[in-house]
C-alpha cells in the first residue's frame, strides 16, 4: 500500500460506504501498488533466502574448497535430488496435506522402471512408462483414500510408507534373489534415458548436472501453477480454508488427489535418476528422505497447515540443505554433524518465518 | 446429525441473549440504516412494479413440506418456504431450530429427504454446491465465507476465476480480477484501499460484504445469508444489513437467516419462524408488528408465563418511608 503516513487509518481496510463516492483522493492514488520492501515482507520464501545467504557465506568462509566451481556444481547437484521432489511436497503442503510416502516412492519408482525392463522386455523406455503408471497410481491411491475416507494425511501417508518399505524389499528379494536390481546397463534405450535422467554438461570448470534443470524447470512450472492459474488459486483455497472452497465450487477432492499425484510425478523423475545414474537401485533405500523433503518445504516458508507458502521457497529449502550437506564435507567435518545442523535450521528458518508472517500481517 | 452437534455446543449459545440486550440499545442506529433503506424500497417497488407482481406469482425458489433427518434425529420436518425476486425473507429461530440444516439443503450441501424442492417451479434435487451456484443460489456462511490468508481478490473470484490465452499458457486474467474486484465492490459501496491484502486482515463484517458482493457479481438470483450479523457490533451489523437491501434492490431474492428480530425486520419482507425443526409461524411484514415478532421469536406464551414467574411479588412498603 502506497497512501501517504499521513492517513494512518486508512491501512485498516476502509470498508465503509461513506467514504466509497465522496472521497475522491481515493481514486487518484493508485489502489494496488505496494511499496517494494512491504512486498518482499509479504513474500514467503524471505526468511529463507536469508538463511541461505547465511548459511552459503558461513561455509565459504569456514571452508576453502567450498567456492570452487566443481564445489559449487557439486552443492547445486545435492541440492536438486531434494529439490525435485520438494517443490511438489511444498504444493501438497500449501494445498493441507503431507505425504510420508514421498521417500520411498523414489525407490519404488526406480524398481518398478529397472525390474520391468528386465523382466519384461528389452527396452527401457517400456519400464520408464511402466513406473510412471505405478508411481503415479500410488499418488492418486493417496489422493483417493484421503479424500474418501477424510482420515488425516498423516496417517493415510504413513500407510503407504510403510506398505511401499516392505514391498519394495520384499518383491525386489522374490523378483531377484537379492536386495538390490540387476544391471540394466546394456539394455535398449539406456543411453537415451541416460542422457534424460542423468546426464551432465561441462560449462567451463563448472559440471551441471541434468537433474539440475530439472529442478530448475518444476520450479518454474509449479511457480506458473500455483500464482497463475485457476488450479493455483484452487490449492491454496483448500489449504487455506477448504470448506470455504467447497461452498463456492471448488473441486477440493480433485485438487488433492491432482497434489498427490504432483508428488508422484517428481518422485517418478527422482527415481529414474537415481536408476540411470548408478544403473542398479538398492530395495532399502529413501527412508527417511520424506522428512527431508517436508523440512526443505517448511523451511522454505510452507505454512504446515496450509494455505500459505511458495515452490521458490522450498527451491531454496532445498538448496540450504545441499548448502550444508556438502559444506561440511568441504569444510572437513565429522558428517555426522550434518543431521544436527539440519535440525537447528529448520527450528531457526520456522521461528524466522513465524515471526516475519506476523510483522507483515501487523503491520498491513 | 454430526452437523448439528457442533453447532448447539458452539459457545455462543450462551451469548445470545446478551447480544439481543445489544442490539436493543443500539436501536437508534438500527432503525436510521432502516429508514434509509425503506425510502430505497420505495423507489424500487414503484420502478418494478410490474415485475413485483408477476415475480409474485412465481417464486424464484419454493420449499414444500421439506423434511429432513440425520440418522433418526429429525432435524426439520415439513418446513415450508417462498423466495421471490427483489424481496427479503426472513428465517427467524434459536439455535438448533433446524436453521443451518434449511440452509444446507437450499445451498446444496445436504439432500432433503421428503418435501419438494423447486427453482423456477421446477423440482430440484441438488448434489452439490456447485449445481446450487449453477442455478444461480449462492450462500454466504457465516464463519466459513472466505479463505483467510488468500488475498481479497483471489478470493472474490475464488471457484469462478477468469482466464486468457491458450492452451498451456492458459492463465488467471489477474489485472482483470484486481479491477473487477475493485469495481464490484464499490459498486455495493465498499472502498478497499489494497485488494491485495489478504481477506483474513478485514473486520467479520467487511468479510460479509465482500462475500455478498461477489455473490451479486456473479449473477445470484438467490443470495443464503447465514446470520451475517451473529458475530457483529451494532455499527458493523447496521453496515451489513444494509448491503442486503442493496443487494434486494438489485432485485435478488434474499434469504435471511438470523436470530435476531430485530435485524430481521429492518430488511425483511416475510419471516418464518422455526421452531426445533418445525414451522412455528409464518408471516408478512404488513401482518405482524416487531413486538409481535420478537414475542413469538422469544417463545410466545412461554415467555408470558415465565415473565409471570419471574414478577415481583408486591413488596412490602421500606421500613423507612413510613415516617
Amino acid at each position: 500500500m502506497s497512501h501517504s503516513p499521513a492517513a494512518p487509518e486508512s491501512s485498516a481496510a476502509t470498508g465503509s460506504a461513506a467514504t466509497a463516492e465522496e472521497d475522491p483522493a481515493a481514486g487518484a492514488e493508485p489502489p494496488h501498488v505496494r511499496s517494494l520492501p512491504r512486498r518482499l515482507l509479504s513474500r514467503p520464501e524471505l526468511g529463507s533466502l536469508v538463511g541461505a545467504v547465511a548459511v552459503f557465506v558461513f561455509f565459504a568462509v569456514a571452508a576453502d574448497t567450498f567456492l570452487k566451481a566443481s564445489s559449487l556444481s557439486t552443492v547445486l547437484y545435492a541440492s536438486s535430488t531434494i529439490g525435485i521432489v520438494a517443490v511438489a511436497v511444498a504444493l501438497l503442503m500449501i494445498g493441507g496435506e503431507f505425504d510420508l510416502s514421498a521417500g520411498v516412492l523414489v525407490t519404488t519408482s526406480a524398481l518398478v522402471s529397472s525390474m520391468f525392463s528386465y523382466q519384461m522386455t528389452a527396452n527401457v523406455w517400456v519400464g520408464i512408462g511402466m513406473s510412471l503408471l505405478v508411481t503415479l497410481a500410488v499418488g492418486v491411491f493417496n489422493g483417493w483414500m484421503l479424500t474418501r475416507t477424510g482420515l488425516p494425511s498423516f496417517i493415510i501417508t504413513l500407510g503407504t510408507f510403510l506398505m511401499l518399505t516392505g514391498l519394495n524389499l520384499g518383491l525386489t528379494k522374490l523378483i531377484s534373489g537379492t536386495v538390490s536390481t540387476k544391471s540394466i546397463g546394456d539394455m535398449e534405450g539406456f543411453p537415451e534415458a541416460e542422457k534424460v535422467f542423468a546426464s551432465s554438461f561441462q560449462i567451463g570448470g563448472f559440471n551441471l548436472r541434468v537433474t539440475v534443470l530439472w529442478w530448475l524447470g518444476l520450479v518454474a512450472v509449479a511457480t506458473w501453477v500455483l500464482l497463475r492459474t485457476r488450479a493455483g488459486n484452487w490449492i491454496f483455497a483448500a489449504g487455506g480454508n477448504s470448506e470455504a472452497a467447497r461452498a463456492v465450487g471448488v473441486p477440493v477432492r480433485a485438487t488433492k488427489i491432482g497434489l498427490y499425484a504432483g508428488v508422484a510425478f517428481c518422485a517418478w523423475v527422482l527415481g529414474q535418476h537415481l536408476l540411470f545414474s548408478y544403473d542398479v537401485v538398492q530395495s532399502g533405500e529413501g527412508v527417511g528422505n520424506e522428512l527431508i523433503y517436508i523440512a526443505a518445504a517448511v523451511i522454505g516458508g510452507c505454512l504446515l497447515t496450509g494455505g500459505y507458502g511458495s515452490a521458490a521457497g522450498a527451491a531454496i529449502g532445498a538448496l540450504i540443505f545441499g548448502i550444508a550437506s556438502k559444506g561440511i564435507v568441504y569444510a572437513q567435518w565429522d558428517p555426522d554433524w550434518f543431521k544436527f545442523f539440519l535440525g537447528a535450521m529448520l527450528l531457526l528458518a520456522a521461528l524466522l518465518n513465524a515471526w516475519i508472517r506476523k510483522r507483515a500481517e501487523a503491520t498491513r | 446429525m454430526t452437523d448439528e452437534q457442533p453447532e448447539s455446543a458452539r459457545p455462543e449459545q450462551g451469548a445470545h441473549p446478551a447480544e439481543d440486550a445489544g442490539t436493543a440499545t443500539g436501536a437508534d442506529t438500527g432503525t436510521a440504516t432502516g429508514a434509509d433503506t425503506g425510502a430505497d424500497t420505495g423507489t424500487a417497488t414503484e420502478t418494478d412494479a410490474a415485475a413485483e407482481q408477476s415475480a409474485a406469482d412465481a417464486p424464484l425458489l419454493r420449499l414444500e413440506q421439506v423434511t429432513k433427518s440425520y440418522g433418526n434425529v429429525a432435524a426439520l420436518s415439513e418446513v415450508s418456504l417462498d423466495v421471490h425476486a427483489g424481496s427479503v425473507s426472513c428465517v427467524l429461530g434459536d439455535n438448533g431450530a433446524g436453521k443451518s440444516t434449511l440452509i444446507k439443503i437450499i445451498a446444496g450441501l445436504h439432500p432433503h429427504d421428503s418435501g419438494t424442492y423447486t427453482i423456477d417451479g421446477e423440482p430440484a434435487r441438488l448434489g452439490s454446491p456447485r449445481e446450487a451456484l449453477d442455478r444461480g443460489i449462492a450462500t454466504v456462511y457465516q464463519d466459513l465465507a472466505v479463505v483467510p490468508l488468500m488475498p481479497v481478490w483471489r478470493n472474490f473470484f475464488l471457484g469462478s476465476e477468469p482466464r486468457v490465452g491458450r492452451g498451456p499458457l492458459r492463465r488467471l486474467d489477474v489485472a482483470e480480477m484486481r479491477r473487477t474486484t475493485r469495481r464490484a465492490l464499490l459498486r455495493m459501496g465498499i472502498d478497499l484501499r489494497d485488494v491485495d491484502q489478504p481477506i483474513g486482515t478485514l473486520s467479520g463484517g467487511e468479510r460479509q460484504c465482500v462475500a455478498i458482493a461477489r455473490a451479486v457479481h456473479f449473477g445470484a438470483r438467490v443470495l443464503v445469508l447465514d446470520e451475517p450479523t451473529a458475530a457483529l457490533g451494532v455499527k458493523q451489523s447496521g453496515v451489513v444489513l444494509k448491503y442486503v437491501a442493496a443487494a434486494r434492490d438489485e432485485g435478488i431474492g434474499v434469504v435471511l437467516i438470523t436470530h435476531n428480530p430485530h435485524h430481521a425486520y429492518l430488511v425483511g419482507d416475510r419471516f418464518v419462524l422455526l421452531k426445533r425443526g418445525e414451522m412455528a409461524g409464518s408471516h408478512a411484514k404488513e401482518s405482524i408488528t416487531l413486538d409481535r415478532l420478537t414475542r413469538e421469536m422469544a417463545g410466545g406464551s412461554e415467555l408470558d408465563e415465565l415473565s409471570h414467574e419471574l414478577e415481583r411479588s408486591p413488596a412490602p412498603p421500606p421500613p423507612g418511608s413510613a415516617a
